[in-house]
């Protein structure tokens, strides 16, 4: 009884246990049901899933699966975050505790009753334990929220290196704080509409109502609920890192205060496309991501600065290759801000394209492509945020040596290959005929499934690994039980 | 060691990916036995329309071809226009007159003024047809396959050459699904690989390594077996066959301010998915694809 009381305490009463948890959720979320779509299907492996496992797939329900498929992934990220929070931040216990209770018990409801009951069949109740775990993880978004407030003296920042107000108000607090507050406020956009459409149970997918030239405000409201939530699911991340590589000085002095501009302007320019600012909402949200992005790069200018610095102090003037091998020593450190760099390439350089030429170029190809470039562009951007995470996790692990630096660059390597093809497979319109394309699809395909399958692989290892540890006595797990992560910031 | 190793397995990877593709590739030919000359008659009534399956009315009958415009058909219209006047070469295309639409000034719409418009492009690898500066010929093997590579102007201008019309967005889907219940292709509520021509559904007529899925004849899914590959019957409740996959269909139909047409069936080059009745695409009328064809309908 004992063991079992341990082994529970550490995966839910541990930040790296819950961490653990969340991601092992994902990982076999993604693996089942990663199998019923794309070219799982082709192959015919989507029959043997959904026989073997007795789903029960309604044509014409469809949409409302995968929406409830995403958000059910998206609920365990958000907890995954939330714990990290919970973890880097000063807090009362109260909050710290409840908090994590609620999200906890949220996403899990979310998984596995919202996926019950979307490919298995409709039971109402479990629809309604779906519903209920939403519910909770908003709650626990408040109570974040509370916790976060950066007015408390408490919180105050001592040191000058850091930025912070006159007063002392911890600058870097208040950006955790406004992301919050805005990201439990956006919530609101898709929680209004999703229970007007789940009253009549009608549902869509944003890209296949894109192009429509009238769209009703909730129609308006879930395209930018989709949107902000993605946005500020990457901003927080881009705090967290932050955060745990101890991002300090001018340069987080001036990152700081352009993350909080960014994230409110870019949360009133996405709220404004529910609303008669419609036509203006796009310029509001460049305007926001424009200071968001630029305290992204301030933080990857610093980081790689210190990563340099770090691997050439013993020596006296580095070359260019010495710098260069010093920034790519260790994966783990580098990879998070180079996949954030990378994003560029797979997402904001596509969407402002997208939205350069839209008139030029993308509205004369069918619908058909404008849908794959945006799935496209919101399926990189999510998987980034996943690689990111796995690199924060891989140190928090303790991974060292050849172990951390083949962890490392796996997740990276194999994830930029995938997401690279992703990105030339969305575009291939530019440069090549719908006739001529089944070579060039099909090699695209293969580096996107060799990218993935690789990466679930490596994943499903590490989680074996982590699972057979917890039958150690004496395992890795004990000493993870009472770290936090606040206690693991780079010095 | 290992470094090389994987850039020369990429290199080589990316190098299959600059196969040529031959569009002129030899297709097996196959006589369904479906009449593409024939029509059938809708009857007026109400069907579950869209995905929500809505009980709307049409309160009229109207005809509709049993099948798409087939290339044979497609390229005795070209023919005839081109000698009558109504067509005309322009460039590198055949260009026909169209009226106009009402120009709303609408965010991203195109202004689609009274003029000449693009029918069919010449000389493009991907067409199923021959122009020899006066005449059209088909390529054989495509008699019986649907005309595609056509612009929806190209689609309006056949069907009102003979004095028909495009269906609408409604017609074309009661067509499709029938009236009794609220399926979601026209056979009814699963999909089979051999119910109809999708993407990877490895009919005879395709070949992912090289050119991927092709045409498939009209009616070519009707229930018999072809050299060992038995197709399953595929018609719709009225009787049309391919209304879901091989080409998507243009309709008729405008919205105001949304200078976009629609298109509806599903493509061989597209996921099961995109051949359920109510899922629509849509492109600008002068847009034209190897994907995409069309069928007429016509007040009894």
């Amino acid at each position: 009884m004992q063991f079992i009381k341990d082994r529970f305490n550490y995966l839910f009463n541990s930040t790296k246990g819950l961490i653990l948890v969340a991601i092992a959720m994902i990982a076999i979320e993604t693996a089942i049901f990663g199998m019923v779509s794309g070219p799982m299907a082709e192959f015919g492996v989507r029959d043997v899933i959904v026989r073997t496992l007795g789903m029960k797939l309604v044509e014409a329900e469809r949409e409302g699966r995968i929406i409830i498929l995403y958000h059910s992934i998206a609920m365990a990220v958000v907890a995954i975050e939330t714990y990290m929070i919970t973890s880097l931040l000063m807090m009362k216990e109260f909050y710290k505790q409840a908090v994590r209770v609620l999200i906890t018990v949220g996403y899990i409801l979310t998984i596995i009753f919202g996926m019950g009951f979307a490919y298995w069949g409709h039971n109402w109740v479990f629809h309604g334990l779906f519903i209920t775990g939403l519910s909770l993880i908003f709650f626990a978004g408040v109570l974040l929220v509370i916790a976060l407030w950066p007015w408390n003296k408490e919180y105050y920042q001592p040191e000058k290196a850091y930025a912070r107000t006159k007063k002392g108000v911890d600058v870097e607090r208040m950006a955790f704080f406004a992301t919050a507050l805005t990201t439990v406020l956006s919530s609101l956009f898709g929680a209004i509409p999703g229970s007007y459409y789940g009253n009549g149970f009608e549902t869509f997918m944003a890209q296949d109502i894109i192009r429509l030239p009238e769209k009703t405000v909730m129609e308006y409201s879930v395209i930018g609920h989709l949107h902000i939530m993605l946005a500020l699911i990457a901003i927080m991340l881009t705090l967290i890192i932050g955060c745990w590589l101890n991002f300090k000085g001018i340069l987080h002095k001036i990152a700081m205060p352009l993350m909080i501009l960014g994230t409110i302007v870019l949360n009133l320019g996405v709220w404004g496309v529910a609303t008669p600012l419609e036509p203006v909402a796009h310029m509001i949200i460049y305007v926001g991501a424009t200071p968001a992005m630029l305290a992204a790069l301030f933080l990857l200018i610093w980081e790689w600065g210190q990563l340099i610095r770090e691997g050439t102090s013993h020596l006296q003037k580095p070359n260019f290759g010495q710098k260069i091998s010093a920034l790519l020593h260790d994966p783990l450190r580098f990879g998070p801000l180079w996949q954030m760099l990378f994003m560029n390439f797979t997402t904001s350089f596509v969407g402002i394209i997208m939205a350069v030429e839209l008139d030029k170029i993308f509205r004369l190809w069918p619908a058909l492509e404008e849908r794959i470039e945006l799935t496209g562009h919101w399926h990189a951007l999510s998987a980034i945020i996943a690689t990111i995470i796995l690199l924060y996790y891989g140190d928090m692990i303790g991974l060292k040596g050849k172990l951390r630096k083949l962890y490392g660059w796996s997740i990276i390597i194999l994830s930029d290959i995938a997401l690279a093809s992703v990105t030339v497979f969305e575009m291939k319109r530019l440069f090549i005929s719908e006739a001529t394309q089944q070579p060039l699809v099909n090699t695209l395909m293969l580096l996107m499934d060799i990218g993935l399958s690789l990466l679930l692989v490596l994943l499903a290892i590490v989680l074996i690994w982590r699972l057979l540890d917890l039958f150690k006595r004496k395992g890795r797990w004990t000493e993870e039980v009472e770290n936090e992560l606040s206690e693991e910031v780079e010095k | 060691m290992k470094r090389p190793f994987l850039a020369v397995l990429l290199f080589a990877t990316l190098l299959a990916s600059c196969v040529p593709v031959d569009l002129s590739a030899s297709i097996p030919t196959y006589d369904t036995g479906v009449d593409p000359t024939a029509w059938i008659t809708v009857p007026a009534g109400s069907f579950n329309a869209g995905q929500e399956a809505k009980p709307t009315a049409i309160d009229y009958d109207y005809q509709i071809m049993v099948t798409d415009v087939t290339v044979s058909q497609y390229v005795d219209f070209l023919n005839a226009a081109l000698a009558d006047g109504t067509l005309k070469v322009s460039g590198d295309q055949i260009v026909g007159p169209y009226p106009g639409d009402e120009f709303q000034g609408a965010k991203h719409e195109l202004e689609i003024s009274a003029g000449d418009y693009i029918i069919v492009p010449i000389n493009d690898p991907a067409s199923r047809f021959n122009f020899d500066g006066s005449n059209f010929t088909v390529i054989s093997g495509w008699e019986n396959h649907p005309m595609t590579n056509v612009s929806w102007f190209g689609a309006w201008s056949y069907c009102g050459y003979y004095s028909f019309r495009l269906p609408s967005e409604l017609e074309w889907e009661k067509a499709a699904r029938g009236s009794a219940d609220d399926r979601p292709f026209p056979w009814g509520y699963e999909i089979a690989r051999n119910n109809a021509n999708f993407y990877a559904s490895r009919d005879p007529f395709e070949d992912m390594s090289t050119f991927g899925s092709r045409t498939s004849p009209v009616g070519f899914y009707n229930g018999k077996t072809y050299d060992g590959y038995s197709t399953l019957n595929s018609v719709s409740p009225y009787g049309l066959y391919d209304m879901a996959g091989n080409v998507w269909q243009w309709v008729g139909g405008i919205l105001p301010g949304f200078s976009d047409r629609f298109m509806h069936g599903g493509s061989k080059g597209t996921y099961d998915m995109d051949l359920r009745i109510w899922v629509r695409n849509s492109a600008p009328p002068m847009y034209y694809s190897p994907s995409v064809g069309f069928r007429c309908v016509q007040n009894p």
